[in-house]
């Protein structure tokens, strides 16, 4: 039982995409059919369960848009009595002010992502272009031929 | 999951470095791990009261008696991470430091001890536009892909326990 109550994480999604909206990323979650406690929040959603269940399912989540969609851990579970707003009468709970200011960060964060990723497939293709085989230039002489 | 290497980062709850931390393949040292931790172990018998009166012994490794008891406990959860940290990345001027992070003191002295560590540490300032915003990530980036792609000792690691698993099956 011990060792079962360790196994239980919690992790946030923040979503910060055009293409994503926290209630597609919570539809995904629950097509997948595992068993984990998901929470939509203003910013994306709470995950919460077994550790294998939940990393598998922030990766699939992540590769829906994978440059805008941000993840880190929770201490608390969702709805906790200690931090839900519910049992604290309101207002932010403590850590929403610091998650708050980041999430204003996100989408030049986002946007440095993506312009690193297509930077690195450029240089890749260069690469490709640089490494000719013998095979790929027969082939290339033998269709310029055909012509 | 496999990590490459464990990375401390400061502000220590923040979800842009512990998300890139992670994205690169290495393990963020966060304090939400350590908050899990403490608030969801069975032994704890006095919640909201999270700290128990081992914590403040374990703060008086990192801090002095006489300083405030606030920054012992910060220090109780922090110290264990310090300890285990690979590299580190220190964001100069985050924007907000509030709740468990609020504690200038602790927060300075968090960064003295991972500096005098020895361990290779990147210094960037918050970015404040999208220009900044870009060189934020392509300095953690390089740094990232920086550190050791494998663990001294970790084959080794791996031939010992074949071979003990070897010897089990006969």
């Amino acid at each position: 039982m011990t060792e079962m109550k360790k196994e239980e994480i919690t992790k946030y999604i923040v979503i910060s995409s055009d293409k994503v909206l926290p209630s597609d990323a919570a539809m995904k979650i629950y097509e997948s059919e595992f068993p984990v406690t998901v929470k939509e929040t203003c910013f994306g959603l709470i995950v919460s369960g077994a550790r294998d269940d939940v990393e598998t399912l922030v990766e699939q989540i992540r590769q829906l848009d994978k440059n805008h969609i941000f993840v880190k851990d929770r201490g608390f579970p969702p709805g906790d009595e200690r931090r839900c707003r519910a049992s604290r009468g309101g207002g932010p709970r403590p850590g929403f002010h610091f998650l708050r200011e980041e999430v204003q960060m996100l989408p030049a964060i986002g946007a440095a992502l993506d312009e690193l990723e297509a930077k690195e497939c450029v240089i890749e293709k260069r690469k490709a272009k640089c490494r000719l085989k013998t095979s790929d230039l027969e082939k290339v002489i033998e269709e310029e031929l055909s012509r | 999951m496999s990590f490459l290497a464990k990375v401390f980062i400061y502000p220590i709850n923040s979800l842009i470095l512990a998300d890139m931390v992670e994205r690169f393949g290495h393990k963020p040292l966060t304090m939400m791990s350590q908050i899990r931790e403490k608030v969801t172990s069975l032994s704890l018998d006095s919640p909201p009261i999270n700290i128990t009166p081992e914590d403040p012994k374990l703060g008086l490794k990192y801090a002095a008696i006489e300083v405030p008891a606030g920054v012992r406990g910060r220090m109780a959860l922090i110290g264990p991470l310090i300890e285990q940290t690979e590299a580190a990345i220190i964001v100069e001027n985050p924007p907000t430091d509030f709740g468990c992070v609020g504690c200038n003191r602790t927060n300075e002295l968090t960064k003295y001890l991972v500096r005098s560590k020895g361990v290779p540490v990147l210094e960037v300032k918050y970015p404040e536009s999208d220009e900044e915003a870009r060189d934020f990530v392509n300095k953690i980036v390089a740094f990232l892909e920086s550190l050791p792609k494998e663990k001294p000792g970790a084959d080794e690691k791996a031939k010992d326990k074949e071979a003990a698993e070897k010897e089990d099956k006969k």
